[in-house]
């Protein structure tokens, strides 16, 4: 059993009438990446925030690296280091005058501090603009320097906070590879995502975190197997044929099919014969689908599953309020993705 | 501000010398910030550069030739005592605006992730804007002796002058920081900022002397800091000041009351900027 470098035991942390997180416990073994995957508001930012000693919890404790984040907060800023979402690089400074600030305040020894600005401004391939000023990055070449920045005091434990939300393809390839690199020089990493893909390709554990509370803790094949079972997704012309299709299926077809917009979805454990069943019965009612998928599980599936979106019929990432987290602000200043979209891309 | 952390001693027990040297150490990079910022923006400076120089020349040639001092003296000679005073009154909500902004972007929040020392950042902002000030301070008499002000006392006097405003806008800057945090967002600090800052640089002998003012303004006026601020400099730099006939003891004694004024000011803002800053990044 390896040593816990993130141990957290029944944080709670409300912000007016919203729990914004109402008891979660995990760990995360020194050297493993831990994806906390959750929508907008579900908690995920709070949980980062507080275990980064940035925000103090109502109830609870948590600990990094045996440290407690609130009677220890000058011990655990030794140890930790924080990019995405909750931090910000300053445009007005250049690159390597981040790092050289960051350095600075980190305590490092003087002398060591513009040589790794170097050595981080070239890792993330930001050598070029190193004395340019923040604003004319772009905003792939900003998102790199925030993870350089989190890193520049070599820092064992680190908090990604959506490090690649609203990033194109490219620039979020690019930043799974650093992460790789990072965990594979032995880092502990405490991701959070809304891209099940994300979460999926580097976590070694998944929680699923929904309205602060975590609804599942294992990892991604787990998670998947949870879900078995065969995917039928049948599209409509139009909504109303859609509707009228989910109707049906719901009185003829067990397992909760999901209707969302001209989409009728639905998961089956006896997938070939549900799928005869469910196209018989659009047939003699002359629904003839305009689409039609059959395909197994994704973590996409099983997130939905696990927070119950799926009963309400709602979409599974746009759920929740933006307010949940409290720290609206912040948050609203980053564009939101349309998460539908981003889902379909990933 | 805060309690300083308790940690285990094996982790960071630094003496005394070694804890100051390292805040010092992070208010400088703070400064050096700022200043930075500075460089990359100098519109954000013509507050503390462009404004001296256009307001003393409009008042001294725009007012200044309409006004007869009472007592004798020149206008101008009278004014700019009046005018460095109300320049880093108003040029001192900078400190409002630029903490407000710094608080609004996510900067701050990665600043709080590393072990330094939390007030280093207000500390770093006053500073650089006492720096910003002293700029001004030069800018206002570089124009002034341009146009004929003249000292009539020694370097010394003159020094202390400067360092009697000097020390003023340093407490008003604090008293700024608190403003800045006490209001939601930059846009908001200018403007609660003015509220204040208008009225408390107006409502005094900058421009005009007292004594023709309603007894009630009067009363306020001649209570106010920066009206002893103003004489205190007026006196320093030997130059007219009507307000020395007036029976209020600010006026009577108006180092004294300038530097009292800034020490209070001083004394109530900081510990509040420090508590308003914990309250405002706690949640």
């Amino acid at each position: 059993m390896a040593v816990a470098a993130i141990r957290v035991e029944g944080l709670t942390k409300r912000f007016g009438d919203v729990a914004a997180l109402d008891g979660i416990d995990f760990e995360v073994p020194a050297g493993s990446v831990f994806g906390l995957l959750g929508p907008n508001g579900a908690g995920k930012t709070t949980a980062v925030r507080v275990l980064a000693t940035i925000l103090r919890p109502d109830g609870g404790r948590a600990e990094v690296m045996g440290y407690d984040v609130v009677r220890q907060a000058t011990a655990v800023r030794f140890q930790i280091g924080l990019a995405g979402q909750s931090a910000a690089v300053d445009a007005n400074l250049t690159g390597a005058e981040n790092l050289r600030l960051i350095g600075s305040l980190a305590q490092m020894r003087r002398s060591e501090i513009a040589p790794r600005a170097k050595e981080l401004l070239a890792r993330f391939d930001l050598t070029h603009a190193a004395d340019r000023p923040v604003r004319t990055y772009s905003g792939g070449m900003r998102r790199r320097l925030d993870v350089a920045a989190a890193l520049v005091a070599r820092p064992p434990v680190l908090f990604l906070d959506e490090p690649t939300t609203g990033l194109d393809i490219q620039s979020r390839t690019e930043l799974w590879a650093v992460i790789r690199e990072l965990v594979a020089e032995g880092a502990t990493v405490l991701l959070t995502t809304q891209y099940l893909e994300e979460a999926d390709r580097l976590a070694d554990r998944i929680a699923v975190v929904d309205h602060g509370r975590i609804v599942a803790n294992d990892t991604s094949t787990a998670l998947k197997a949870q879900l078995a079972g065969t995917v039928i997704e049948i599209g409509m012309e139009t909504e109303e044929r859609a509707g009228r299709a989910h109707e049906l299926l719901v009185r003829a077809v067990a397992d909760h099919p999901q209707h969302d917009g001209v989409m009728v979805r639905l998961t089956s454990n006896e997938g070939p014969s549900a799928l005869i069943e469910t196209l018989r019965l659009l047939d003699a009612n002359s629904l003839t689908p305009a689409t039609l998928t059959v395909r197994e599980p994704s973590l996409d599936d099983a997130f939905l599953a696990l927070t119950g979106r799926r009963a309400e019929g709602g979409d599974g990432e746009t759920g929740g309020d933006p307010s949940d987290d409290g720290e609206a602000g912040e948050a609203a200043a980053e564009p939101p993705v349309e998460s539908r979209s981003a889902r379909r891309a990933a | 501000m805060s309690a300083t952390t308790v940690l285990p001693a094996e982790v960071y027990a630094p003496g005394l010398f070694e804890r100051l040297r390292s805040w010092w150490g992070d208010v400088w990079v703070m400064t050096r910030r700022n200043l930075i910022h500075i460089s990359r923006e100098p519109m954000q400076l013509s507050d503390v550069t462009i404004q001296p120089v256009l307001f003393t020349l409009l008042f001294i040639y725009v007012f200044g030739s309409a006004m007869v001092l009472a007592g004798g003296g020149s206008y101008k000679a009278f004014a700019l005592a009046g005018l460095l005073v109300m320049n880093l009154t108003t040029s001192s909500v900078g400190t409002a605006i630029g903490l407000s902004t710094d608080l609004a972007t996510g900067v701050i929040n990665r600043l709080r992730t590393l072990p330094m020392s939390p007030t280093s950042i207000l500390v770093g902002r006053t500073i650089s804007d006492l720096l910003a000030a002293a700029l001004c301070s030069t800018i206002v008499a570089a124009t002034g002796l341009a146009v004929g002000w003249r000292p009539t006392t020694g370097l010394a006097e003159v020094l202390a002058g400067f360092g009697v405003a000097l020390l003023f806008s340093f407490a008003l800057s604090w008293m700024n920081a608190c403003l800045g945090m006490a209001v939601s967002g930059a846009e908001s600090a200018q403007g609660i900022v003015f509220i204040v800052i208008f009225p408390l640089a107006f409502v005094s002998n900058v421009f005009v002397p007292t004594q023709g003012m309603p007894s009630w303004l009067a009363t306020i006026a001649n209570w106010n800091p920066v009206s002893a601020v103003a004489s205190a400099c007026r006196v320093l730099f030997g130059n007219p000041n009507p307000s020395g006939t007036i029976q209020a003891w600010p006026m009577q004694h108006p180092v004294a009351a300038a530097v009292i004024w800034s020490l209070a000011l001083l004394a109530v803002a900081v510990p509040l900027a420090g508590r308003l800053y914990v309250r405002r990044t706690r949640d």
